[in-house]
């Protein structure tokens, strides 16, 4: 049990949580459930009120804390997003489908009628939006945790914090920081690796690099992240356009600083060549 | 007593010590001194495709025949044509993260069942490394830090614990990269204080100079002789060639009234559209000494650590502030960095917060280069006539 000191806000009253799904594939509602050794501790502070991967218990609302998970992909979504923030004191948006559209946010660069006929053999039945968006693209939120997965550590460290009226505090700098700090050598620099580290969100330990890879960018943009400035430093080091726009187009493909369908093609990119190495 | 904390950088070099000859074969035997007084080696090794710097045991570990190439943004391994161990100038790694380590806790608060508070300071083993292979600029950058951390009114206890546990055995540079302009900043290529032993390689072992009285202790247990005037001229001329070979310059006339004076140039704008603000730059760096400090409790609350972590003034929340974000743009956190290491540095520490290494041209990934922003500021505000 936790300590009965009498200004503790966890012995005032458990605060009432519900974690809910929109469109993506649950992998972030299981990093909440992957934390096996936290759980039941989460469990005596806060009420899990209705999370449906993890119980069929469905209390209602009002919460005082609401975690979403998933893009918005439906009329119906977009009602329901709505009655969530109605009934929810904090809404806090969980991975890069809720936060900014998610892998299905590809479909915004499609024909998505096209889709529909491809796919299904009776589309009229099928009632979907043209794109995929972010949940704060239709509501205020309160925070928002990046990544393809949520960093299951920052999640817990965030509950923890709304549960103790402790300021929540979301570090937003690169992954070249992280790289740094662990001893990681830049593989663009050293290698000629493309990464999207300089641009990337922290949140993940900068794992890729540190197994040789570059940087997904599962965890969308840094702030204020110079995405136009890296596009044109791959281009200099000989990554060919397709390669440029397949970089971005992933998890965070609709996020505003990696939706570079327009700055990709610019003709001025690659015109100041520094001599600089072959992008692999 | 391990090499002395210079006083301050402009203190008077160590007197041009007597020169040994350290055979190839012995080099081994070095590094088994160290070993036997209790130090962990810190040397060069190729991993990740550069030389960095870990922890060694044997010479074997050492980059024997690799050096690299180095230029804005771009960093190679290249095999040489010979067994040099010492082949190359300096890579992605720097002495610092032995010295101010990247993470480290440094608080910790627990609250016990009647509900009161208790702060402790971690006790730590502190470790007792010997650097080997510590470049000129390296020492001066080492020299900077101590200037930092040690010798104003606050002093940093990690730094300190762990700094007055350093030997260091520094090796000459033979070689530049095109990168290094430690000449411009009159830090190298030639080590000259700061150091417990220095080496210059030649083909068949090492010139070696001690200075520090535990250098010549050490000296006294290796298998030396004084070294012959041939082999003295040799690395003479082999440390003459790495001065020869430094290509980059940067004019530090007045360079810090010329920055101080340009905070509006338009150079400051041209810079933010290629800077990523990654911070690569300044976690290479092998004097920026920026950290975060943060209380990281667990789940229950009851037990706290407060941690500091390397952070960098390239990061937005940086410059957070009650009021908000002092530096929300590119152009302000690079304006900063450079102002900072460059002009503001003097007034703070007396000296530059620049050694020259090139470390910042090699590791940023758009290839900006201090040297030409600062040529393009200087172009502008004094036009050749």
């Amino acid at each position: 049990m936790t300590s009965s000191v009498s200004d503790d806000p966890v012995a005032v009253g458990r605060k009432k949580l519900a974690v809910f799904k929109f469109a993506s594939c649950d992998g972030c509602q299981l990093s909440l459930l992957s934390c096996e050794d936290e759980l039941p501790a989460l469990a005596e502070q806060i009420d899990i009120s209705f999370f449906l991967e993890a119980s069929s218990r469905i209390g209602t609302g009002p919460w005082d804390i609401a975690l979403v998970e998933g893009s918005i992909t439906t009329p119906e979504d977009e009602q329901r997003i709505r009655s969530v923030r109605r009934q929810a004191a904090t809404v806090v948006t969980i991975g890069a489908c809720a936060t900014a559209g998610g892998i299905q946010s590809l479909r915004n660069w499609a024909d998505h009628d096209e889709f529909l006929r491809c796919v299904y053999a009776r589309p009229e039945f099928i009632s979907t939006l043209a794109s995929s968006t972010a949940v704060a693209d239709h509501i205020p939120v309160d925070y928002e945790l990046r990544g393809c997965p949520v960093d299951r550590y920052q999640l817990l460290s965030v509950l923890r914090d709304l549960i103790r009226g402790r300021t929540v505090r979301l570090p937003r700098h690169s992954v070249c920081l992280d790289c740094k700090r662990r001893g990681t050598v830049c593989v663009e620099v050293a290698q000629g690796i493309p990464c999207l580290g300089p641009v990337t969100h922290t949140g993940c330990g900068a794992l890729c690099p540190a197994f040789n890879r570059g940087c997904y960018g599962c965890f969308g943009p840094s702030a204020q992240a110079n995405t136009g400035s890296l596009i044109r430093t791959l281009a200099e080091g000989g990554l060919p356009e397709a390669r440029r726009v397949a970089l971005f187009r992933s998890f965070n493909a609709a996020a505003p600083e990696f939706r570079i369908d327009e700055r990709a093609a610019r003709s001025d990119i690659g015109s100041s060549g520094t001599g600089r190495g072959e992008l692999s | 007593m391990p090499n002395q904390v210079p006083e301050c950088t402009d203190a008077p070099a160590v007197p041009p010590a007597a020169e040994w000859f350290l055979p190839r074969d012995s080099l081994q035997a070095l590094i088994e001194c160290l070993q036997e007084d209790g130090y962990t080696v810190i040397g060069p090794v190729v991993d990740q495709e550069a030389i960095t710097y870990q922890v060694i045991s044997s010479v074997d570990d050492l980059p024997r025949g690799w050096t690299e190439e180095q230029s804005a943004g771009r960093y190679r391994l290249v095999r040489r044509d010979d067994e040099a161990l010492f082949g190359y100038t300096v890579g992605p790694h720097s002495w610092k993260a032995f010295l101010f380590p990247p993470q480290v806790t440094v608080a910790r608060a627990d609250r016990s069942s009647d509900g009161r508070w208790e702060m402790t300071t971690p006790e730590e083993t502190v470790p007792r490394h010997a650097f080997l292979g510590v470049r000129a600029c390296e020492l001066a950058a080492i020299a900077v830090q101590d200037r930092v951390f040690l010798e104003g009114p606050w002093v940093d206890p990690v730094y300190q614990a762990r700094r007055r546990e350093v030997f260091i055995v520094a090796v000459h540079c033979t070689q530049a990269a095109s990168t290094c302009f430690c000449t411009s900043m009159g830090t190298g290529p030639e080590c000259r204080t700061g150091f417990d032993l220095a080496l210059t390689e030649l083909e068949d072992g090492f010139v070696i100079q001690g200075g520090s009285d535990a250098g010549h202790e050490i000296l006294e247990r290796l298998d030396v002789a004084v070294a012959a005037p041939s082999q003295s001229a040799a690395a003479g001329s082999a440390r003459r060639q790495a001065e020869r070979q430094i290509r980059r310059h940067l004019d530090t006339n007045g360079l810090r009234d010329l920055l101080l004076n340009s905070l509006d140039d338009s150079q400051w704008d041209a810079v933010a559209g290629r800077c990523l603000s990654c911070t690569n730059c300044t976690m290479v760096c092998p004097t920026c000494f920026c950290s975060t400090v943060t209380d990281v409790p667990d789940l229950s609350g009851d037990h706290v650590k407060r941690e500091r972590s390397w952070d960098s003034c390239f990061n937005v929340d940086f410059s957070r502030m009650s009021g908000g974000v002092i530096r929300n743009d590119v152009r302000s956190r690079y304006r900063q960095w450079l102002t900072h290491k460059l002009a503001s540095w003097h007034d703070q520490f007396g000296q530059s917060g620049c050694v020259g290494c090139g470390r910042c041209i090699t590791w940023c990934p758009p290839g900006i280069d201090l040297t030409e922003e600062v040529a393009a500021i200087r172009s502008h505000q004094e036009p050749i006539p």
